[in-house]
């Protein structure tokens, strides 16, 4: 198994590589903390209803999933 | 197959890991969240060809990763964030090590192939096996393990060229690491 071995150099080299790793997921990490943003929420939730999906095309009725967005 | 409450939840749950992949792509986090948006409008609306039962995640950071590169990366050259944008997305930034380091390793990682970046950062902050990297990158799994060495040894060598001495002030992390041997 010739696998990746960072310390084969020795140990300096292994330091080094786990101080980049260490820093890559303090970067990554920090972006994943802030979680989801309200517009993708927002987002999510709107295309919940799909925009193809009237089988009736009668309006008004009585859907208040649809009629709450605005569309009449 | 629709979109259930049960998917709907797990495509927001990934949302925080595409922002940061976007992010760590392009480094510019206004663009990032473009970038996801478009991707979740593209899923969605594809929602058909998802397997069920296969790996969401995956499959939602591929179609990231192309869009990102069809289109993102031409406009990227045009713009080098030269705002601090991405700076602004950070609010929490660490802070033993401090702003200059991470800015620093912030361009060091950009200075690197798009090919090499983009392989490190799924496998070593996405999380991801080599096999659902390569699966993502649409390359063989030997291919992603050679770019991630690459990016390892070329991040290295812009980081601490010098060498050992100049490691930067942050001593704790490296007392950390060295684990008292």
């Amino acid at each position: 198994m010739k696998d990746i071995k960072p310390q084969a150099k020795g140990g300096l080299n292994g330091e080094i590589q786990a101080r980049i790793g260490h820093q890559l997921r303090a970067m990554y990490d920090d972006v994943v903390r802030q979680g989801v943003p309200d517009r993708f929420v927002e987002l999510i939730r709107k295309l919940d209803v799909p925009p193809n999906s009237p089988t009736e095309e009668e309006p008004g009725t009585g859907n208040p999933a649809i009629s709450q967005d605005g569309r009449v | 197959m629709p979109l259930t409450d049960p998917l709907r939840d797990d495509i927001l749950a990934a949302v925080p890991s595409l922002r940061a992949f976007a992010i760590s792509l392009s480094g510019n986090g206004d663009r990032a969240d473009d970038l996801v948006q478009e991707t979740l409008l593209r899923a969605l609306a594809n929602i058909d060809s998802f397997q069920p039962g296969s790996n969401l995640p995956a499959w939602l950071f591929t179609i990231l990763r192309n869009l990102f590169r069809s289109d993102y990366r031409k406009r990227r050259r045009e713009v080098e964030d030269a705002d601090g944008n991405y700076a602004k997305t950070l609010k929490t930034q660490p802070a033993q090590g401090g702003h200059l380091e991470f800015e620093e390793f912030r361009a060091a990682l950009d200075k690197l192939p798009q090919d090499q970046r983009e392989a490190l950062i799924l496998v070593g902050a996405s999380g991801f096996s080599y096999e659902d990297a390569a699966a993502i990158c649409g390359c063989a799994v030997g291919t992603i393990k050679s770019r991630v060495n690459r990016a390892r040894t070329k991040l290295s060598a812009l980081l601490y060229v010098d060498g050992a001495e100049d490691f930067g002030p942050d001593q704790t992390v490296r007392a950390v690491i060295g684990g008292g041997g």
